[in-house]
């Protein structure tokens, strides 16, 4: 079943068509990646989706709605998560409080700014059902012992994992992330790939933007590829590897008769 | 002599209303806003024309001047707020400018340059709080309000809404992605700055007994903003710390004795100097941030005073070891 689709989804900066319109599916219960080389639009097309920026042209279809126009927080509600390609936390938060944010939604009421002088016992209830949830995430991803630690303290692979909480305790359908591998060792790459496999099996589906080939070969289900803002080949990751585009587009090959 | 330094302390009181409500913008929202003086001047302005022409209470009227600035402050919020850093700052400092050309201007109303004369005082269960005479009752009372404010934030940020505006500080555009509406946010922390100040404006009306639009300039709003700085943002009791030494600094000259020998426009040169001190030894303000509580569910009220009493102790002796470290530096 389709969950996501984008038509002819297009976004130009000024006379630079970062992305061409890009007809991107991604399936419920699978592992799609988006691979392309650097300046592909993989992230542009990740923004136009989860609507950090709008597209200049084109539809974003989610479980059947059209959500192109919808405000960011409100496609965040409607169920899709994402991290950032250059970790984005609230640094001066605890990982906890981190975690607890991204239920926020989800929680009471949106909008009570007389919550501050409500009942305190409401207060209470609200705050160990908050902390039930946050905890099941922190475990999922090993944080729980540093759940006290300010986001900025922690180590580089806890803080690309404590993102990977924050979106999931928003309990998305689809979860999208862009480049979860920079920067990590291969070690720590072979936990990520068991961590994806993991999200999956919560029932979430997973869109991977990644340029580890290795990860992406393994975890991936299907595999859209980028180019130049082009969409160049779509399919399992055996039809990519011996995609005679996408070989192109990586080696630079193509030009010898 | 005592009276001079309780007149200093209402002072202190009444800046904290607007430092508290610049903490919540500045510090807890991270936005920087320099319109505190315009909703001091909403309070002051709602109490002295409803009290003179109206024949209200002062208590209703404080009400009705939180009510306006909250109105107004949304209002003024939801526009601007898109705006960040040095272009909110500018378009706020013009907030505050239009509020004092407005007052100046609405003769009909306001009495313009002239300004409200005879301003009733406040009665609490039918007592008269004169200012002149019983300061002290006065220095209370404002107090009393003071604390209330002070736990109302106290309270707040720990409320998932106080967080979601820490979050929306620490980064919009995750938290939007976290599915938070940072504008609901923002706009939020705008009017409840606001509210504050005109609470701290209701009772510099019933403080002075008569106001004029001189009183709400631009300076004002920088000097509430030097208080949350030499405070230390996003600290209650910081906040009010620095209201109190900005107050005790501008009033030094008539304290000491020597207001004949020391120019008044001395106190300028001093905020100066006490912000680039305070800028190259403490950059967090004196008390800084206040550390994040780290157990949710276990925090009796005992264990909370506590740990502040023992964080303010270690802040202070981290403020003396750097400025230790600071001299030893140059020696």
């Amino acid at each position: 079943m389709t969950l996501l689709e984008t038509k002819k989804l297009t976004r130009a900066f000024g006379g630079v068509v970062a992305v061409n319109n890009v007809d991107f599916t991604a399936e419920s219960g699978m592992i799609t990646g988006l691979i392309g080389p650097n300046g592909a639009g993989k992230t542009t097309l990740f923004n136009n989706i989860t609507g950090l920026d709008k597209p200049t042209s084109g539809e974003v279809i989610f479980a059947g709605e059209n959500i192109t126009k919808l405000p960011s927080y409100k496609i965040a509600r409607r169920g899709i998560g994402r991290t950032f390609q250059n970790i984005r936390l609230f640094k001066e938060l605890t990982v906890l409080e981190n975690v607890l944010l991204g239920l926020h939604f989800g929680t009471g009421v949106a909008f009570r700014p007389l919550a501050a002088i409500n009942s305190y016992v409401r207060l209470l209830k609200e705050r160990k059902e908050m902390l039930g949830k946050a905890y099941k995430w922190l475990d999922f991803m090993n944080l729980r012992k540093v759940e006290n630690e300010l986001a900025k303290n922690l180590p580089y692979g806890h803080q690309r994992e404590l993102e990977i909480a924050r979106a999931l305790a928003t309990e998305p359908k689809l979860l999208f992330l862009d480049e979860p591998a920079a920067g990590m060792n291969p070690n720590e790459t072979l936990q990520l790939i068991d961590t994806i496999k993991r999200i999956r099996s919560e029932g979430v589906s997973v869109v991977l933007i990644e340029h580890d080939m290795r990860l992406v070969m393994t975890v991936c289900d299907t595999i859209t590829v980028l180019q130049y803002g082009n969409k160049i080949a779509s399919g399992t990751p055996d039809e990519i590897k011996k995609n005679p585009r996408v070989i192109e587009a990586y080696l630079g090959g193509g030009s010898d008769e | 002599m005592v009276n001079f330094i309780l007149l200093i302390l209402i002072y202190t009181v009444i800046y904290s209303f607007m430092a508290l409500g610049q903490n919540v913008i500045t510090g807890y929202g991270g936005m920087l806003s320099l319109c505190q003086a315009g909703f001091f001047a909403i309070g002051s302005y709602t109490t002295g024309i409803l009290t003179v022409k109206c024949g209200w209470g002062f208590w209703p009227t404080m009400f009705v001047g939180m009510f306006i600035a909250i109105v107004l402050g949304i209002l003024i919020g939801i526009p601007t707020l898109r705006l960040k850093g040095d272009y909110l700052a500018i378009v706020t400092l013009g907030v505050g400018e239009i509020i004092k050309n407005v007052i100046n201007n609405w003769i009909s109303l306001t009495n313009g340059p002239m300004g409200i004369q005879r301003i009733p005082m406040v009665k609490v269960f039918g007592f008269k709080v004169n200012p002149y005479n019983n300061k002290f009752g006065f220095l209370l009372l404002s107090l009393c309000i003071l604390l209330l404010c002070a736990l109302f934030l106290h309270r707040f940020i720990r409320t998932r809404n106080g967080r979601a505006l820490e979050a929306v500080r620490e980064d919009e555009l995750a938290s939007l992605s976290s599915g938070i509406n940072s504008t609901v946010y923002k706009v939020m922390a705008f009017a409840i700055g606001a509210c504050l100040a005109s609470i701290g404006g209701s009772l510099y009306s019933v403080l002075t007994l008569s106001i004029s639009p001189g009183t709400y300039t631009f300076m004002m709003s920088v000097m509430v903003l030097c208080m949350v700085v030499l405070g230390g943002m996003g600290n209650l009791l910081g906040v009010i710390l620095g209201a109190f030494i900005i107050q005790l600094i501008s009033y030094l000259p008539e304290l000491t004795g020597l207001s004949r020998v020391i120019p008044p426009q001395c106190k300028e040169i001093l905020f100066g100097v006490i912000l680039v001190v305070m800028m190259i030894f403490r950059p967090e303000g004196l008390l800084g941030r206040p550390k994040r509580q780290t157990n949710f569910m276990s925090d009796s009220k005992g264990t909370v005073l506590l740990y502040k009493a023992k964080h303010v102790c270690s802040n202070i002796s981290s403020l003396f070891s750097n400025i230790k470290k600071g001299k030893g530096g140059k020696a």
